[in-house]
C-alpha cells in the first residue's frame, strides 16, 4: 500500500519535472511575450491617448465636437448600423445552408465567403467604382435617375458590407459544423416546422458565436479605411468616415485633433473588446452552471 | 429579399441626398488638390459672406482634397464636383478628354489661362542646411536624399520634375543632358509618395531626406506650422511657373442648377479679396497691386513657363509622364 503511494508520488513528481522548464527559460519566455505586447500594443495605445490630450481636454473636446468630426462619427456609426444587420442575415443563412444541408457547389460558396478576406480592400473599393462609376455601363442610367452610389453614403455602406462579409459566417460555420444536425433532426421528427426548428433549436445553441461574430464585424465596419477611402470622394462633412477624417486631420498638421479622433476610434474598439470579454465570461459561467447542474442530477 | 431591402435602403439614402441638394440654400462642391486646404477654408468663408450680401442666398461649399491626378479621376468616375481647382491644366483637361464634362476651350473661359494664382517649386531643407544645398546641381550629388511625390499621381511632382529638366536643359543645352540629370536626381529619391501632402509628412514628420522639392506655399506652410527653427527655404536659380487651373464642371452644374453660383465662385478668386486670400496663403497673386503687397514674401525667381520650355502640357505629359514616357525609362523602382 505504502509502496504504491510513494511510487505514485514519484510519478507525479516526475510528471511535474517533465512539464516544467528551468526558471530562467520561464522568465525569459514570459518577458519576451510581455515586452512584445507592451511594445506593439500597449505603448502605441497609450501614445495615442497621451497625444490626444497633449493640448488639454478643451482641444480634445473641440476636436470631437467639431461639425465635420461629428458628421464623420455619425456616418461611421450609420455604416456599421446598416452593414452589421445585413451581414447577420447573410452570415446566418449562409452558415445554416452550409452546415445543415448538402448541396452542389458548397465548397465554392465557402470559398466565395472568404473572398473579401483574401482581396485587398483597395480592390474591393475599385470594384464598386467600376460597377457604379460614371464611366461604367450602369453610370449613365444612375446619373439620369439621380441615384448616387459611389462618392456618397450608399457606396460607403456597400464597401463596408463587402469587407465585413465573412466575419459572421466564418464565426458560425465551424461552430454549427461541430454541433451537427442531430438536434435539428430530432426537432423535425417531433413535428416542428423548419422555422420553429431554427428559432427554438438552432439559434439558441449558436447565440454566443453569433454575438461574437457581430462584435468582430462591427469593429471592422467602424475601422475600415482602404475600401471606404476609394469610394468616399473625401467630401468633408458628407462622405468622410472617422478613419478618413483622422487621416485628413493628420495631413492638416492638426496632430492633437487627429489623435483625439483616433483615440475615439480606439475607444470604440476597446468598448467592443470589453463587451466581447464580458460575453465570453458570461458564456463560460453559464456553461459551468449547466455542467454543475448536470453532475448534480447525475 | 436581401437584395430588395438593400436596393430600397440605397434608394432611400440617395433620395435623401438629392432632396437635401434641392433646398433653398445652394451647395457647391469644390474638388481640389492637396495643398489648397488652408486656402479654401478661408476663401470659402469669404465667398459665402459675399454671396449672402449680394444675392441674399446662403451658399455652403464642401471641399474634397487629394492628389491632383487622383481627384480628376474621381470627378471622371462620378464625384459630382461643381468646380475643380486642380494643380495643373492637364488634370483639368482630363475632364474633357476622358468624359466630356467640360468644353474643349475651358482654358480660355477665365483670365490668365484659368489660373487665378500661381506658385513655383522651391527647396525645403533642414535647419542650417547641413548638406549645403544651394541649387539644382546639389541635388544630384551622391549622398543627398531628395524627397518628391510620384509624378505619375501628383501634380506638384510633375512640376518638380519639369523644373529640374528645364534647369538642366538651360545650363547644359541638350535634352540628353537633361535626361541624364533628372535620372541622377531620381536615383537620390528614397520614397515616392502619391501626393504632395504625403511627401511633406515624409520629410517633416518622419524625418526622411535632406531636401524636399515642394510647392512654394507648402514649404511656407510647413515652416509656419512646424517651426521656423527646424527648416529653411532655399530658392533655386531657376524654377517653373506653376499655374494651378480652375474650371466650372459644366455637366455637373447643369444637373445641380448651380451654374450661376459656381461661375461667381471662380470669378471671386480674381477679385482683390480673392487675390489677397491667395497671397496670405502663399500663392502668388496674379493681380499686380495685390502682388506688390506680398512682394517681400515671394523671392524673385527666374521662372520658365511650361509653354515655352515644353510646348504645353499635353506635349509634356505625353513625352514625360504617360506610360512608357521618359519618366518610366529613368525611374525603375528597386533598381537604384
Amino acid at each position: 500500500m505504502s509502496g504504491a503511494v510513494s511510487s505514485l508520488n514519484r510519478r507525479a513528481l516526475r510528471a511535474t519535472d517533465a512539464t516544467t522548464e528551468p526558471l530562467w527559460v520561464r522568465i525569459l519566455l514570459t518577458a519576451i511575450a510581455l515586452s512584445f505586447l507592451a511594445l506593439f500594443l500597449v505603448i502605441p495605445l497609450i501614445a495615442v491617448f497621451t497625444e490626444a490630450f497633449s493640448r488639454g481636454a478643451d482641444v480634445y473636446w473641440a476636436a470631437i465636437t467639431e461639425p465635420d468630426a461629428w458628421h464623420a462619427i455619425k456616418l461611421t456609426l450609420l455604416a456599421a448600423a446598416i452593414s452589421v444587420p445585413l451581414n447577420v442575415v447573410f452570415g446566418l443563412s449562409a452558415a445554416w445552408a452550409i452546415t445543415k444541408f448538402h448541396f452542389r457547389g458548397k465548397q465554392a460558396l465557402i470559398t466565395l465567403i472568404d473572398l473579401p478576406f483574401a482581396v485587398s480592400p483597395v480592390v474591393a473599393g475599385l470594384i464598386y467604382v467600376l460597377l457604379f462609376g460614371a464611366q461604367s455601363w450602369l453610370g449613365p442610367w444612375l446619373s439620369d435617375n439621380n441615384i448616387k452610389i459611389i462618392f456618397a453614403v450608399p457606396g460607403i455602406v456597400l464597401a463596408t458590407v463587402f469587407v465585413t462579409f465573412p466575419f459572421i459566417a466564418r464565426e458560425l460555420i465551424p461552430l454549427m459544423e461541430e454541433q451537427g444536425t442531430s438536434y435539428e433532426e430530432a426537432s423535425l421528427t417531433l413535428g416542428a416546422s423548419g422555422w420553429q426548428t431554427f428559432w427554438r433549436v438552432t439559434l439558441p445553441s449558436i447565440k454566443w458565436g453569433l454575438l461574437y461574430g457581430i462584435i468582430l464585424c462591427n469593429a471592422r465596419a467602424m475601422g475600415e479605411f482602404g475600401a471606404v477611402s476609394v469610394v468616399s470622394g473625401h467630401i468633408r462633412g458628407q462622405t468622410n468616415t472617422l478613419p478618413l477624417h483622422i487621416e485628413i486631420l493628420y495631413n492638416e498638421y492638426q496632430f492633437a485633433a487627429a489623435f483625439a479622433a483616433a483615440s475615439l476610434l480606439a475607444g470604440l474598439a476597446l468598448i467592443t473588446l470589453v463587451v466581447k470579454s464580458l460575453l465570453e465570461w458570461h458564456h463560460v459561467r453559464e456553461r459551468e452552471k449547466a455542467v454543475r447542474a448536470a453532475s448534480q442530477q447525475a | 429579399m436581401l437584395l430588395k431591402n438593400l436596393k430600397k435602403t440605397l434608394l432611400i439614402l440617395s433620395l435623401g441626398f438629392t432632396a437635401a441638394t434641392q433646398a433653398q440654400d445652394v451647395k457647391l462642391l469644390n474638388v481640389s488638390y492637396d495643398p489648397t486646404r488652408e486656402l479654401y477654408v478661408e476663401f470659402n468663408k469669404a465667398f459665402a459672406e459675399h454671396w449672402q450680401k449680394t444675392e441674399k442666398q446662403k451658399v455652403t461649399i464642401s471641399q474634397s482634397h487629394g492628389g491632383s491626378g487622383k481627384q480628376a479621376r474621381a470627378v471622371i468616375d462620378g464625384l459630382e464636383a461643381d468646380v475643380v481647382t486642380l494643380a495643373l491644366a492637364y488634370d483639368v483637361d482630363a475632364l474633357y478628354q476622358e468624359a466630356k464634362l467640360i468644353p474643349e476651350d475651358w482654358l480660355s473661359k477665365l483670365p490668365n489661362n484659368s489660373a487665378p494664382y500661381t506658385s513655383t517649386i522651391v527647396f525645403l531643407v533642414r535647419s542650417g542646411n547641413p548638406k549645403k544645398i544651394k541649387d539644382w546641381d546639389d541635388l544630384v550629388k551622391p549622398g543627398v536624399e531628395v524627397i518628391t511625390p510620384n509624378p505619375k499621381t501628383s501634380g506638384g511632382a510633375r512640376w518638380n520634375y519639369l523644373a529640374a529638366w528645364a534647369y538642366a536643359k538651360q545650363t547644359q543645352g541638350s535634352d540628353e543632358a537633361a535626361k541624364e540629370f533628372v535620372t541622377k536626381l531620381f536615383k537620390n529619391v528614397p520614397v515616392l509618395d502619391s501626393g504632395a501632402r504625403g511627401s511633406t509628412t515624409t520629410f517633416v514628420q518622419r524625418g526622411i531626406g535632406d531636401v524636399f522639392l515642394s510647392w512654394e506655399n507648402e514649404a511656407f506652410l510647413a515652416l509656419n506650422e512646424l517651426g521656423k527653427d527646424k527648416f529653411e527655404i532655399v530658392v533655386p536659380s531657376l524654377s517653373i511657373l506653376a499655374e494651378p487651373s480652375v474650371a466650372v464642371v459644366d455637366k455637373n452644374v447643369e444637373k445641380h442648377g448651380t451654374r450661376k453660383v459656381a461661375e461667381a465662385y471662380l470669378k471671386f478668386l480674381y477679385t482683390k479679396t480673392g487675390q489677397d486670400i491667395a497671397g496670405k496663403n502663399y500663392y502668388r497673386p496674379r493681380d499686380a497691386e495685390v502682388a506688390a503687397k506680398y512682394a517681400d514674401v515671394f523671392p524673385e525667381i527666374n521662372l520658365v513657363t511650361i509653354d515655352e520650355a515644353f510646348g504645353g502640357w499635353s506635349k509634356a505629359q505625353a513625352e514625360h509622364f504617360n506610360d512608357g514616357g521618359v519618366f518610366d525609362q529613368i525611374y525603375k523602382p528597386g533598381a537604384r
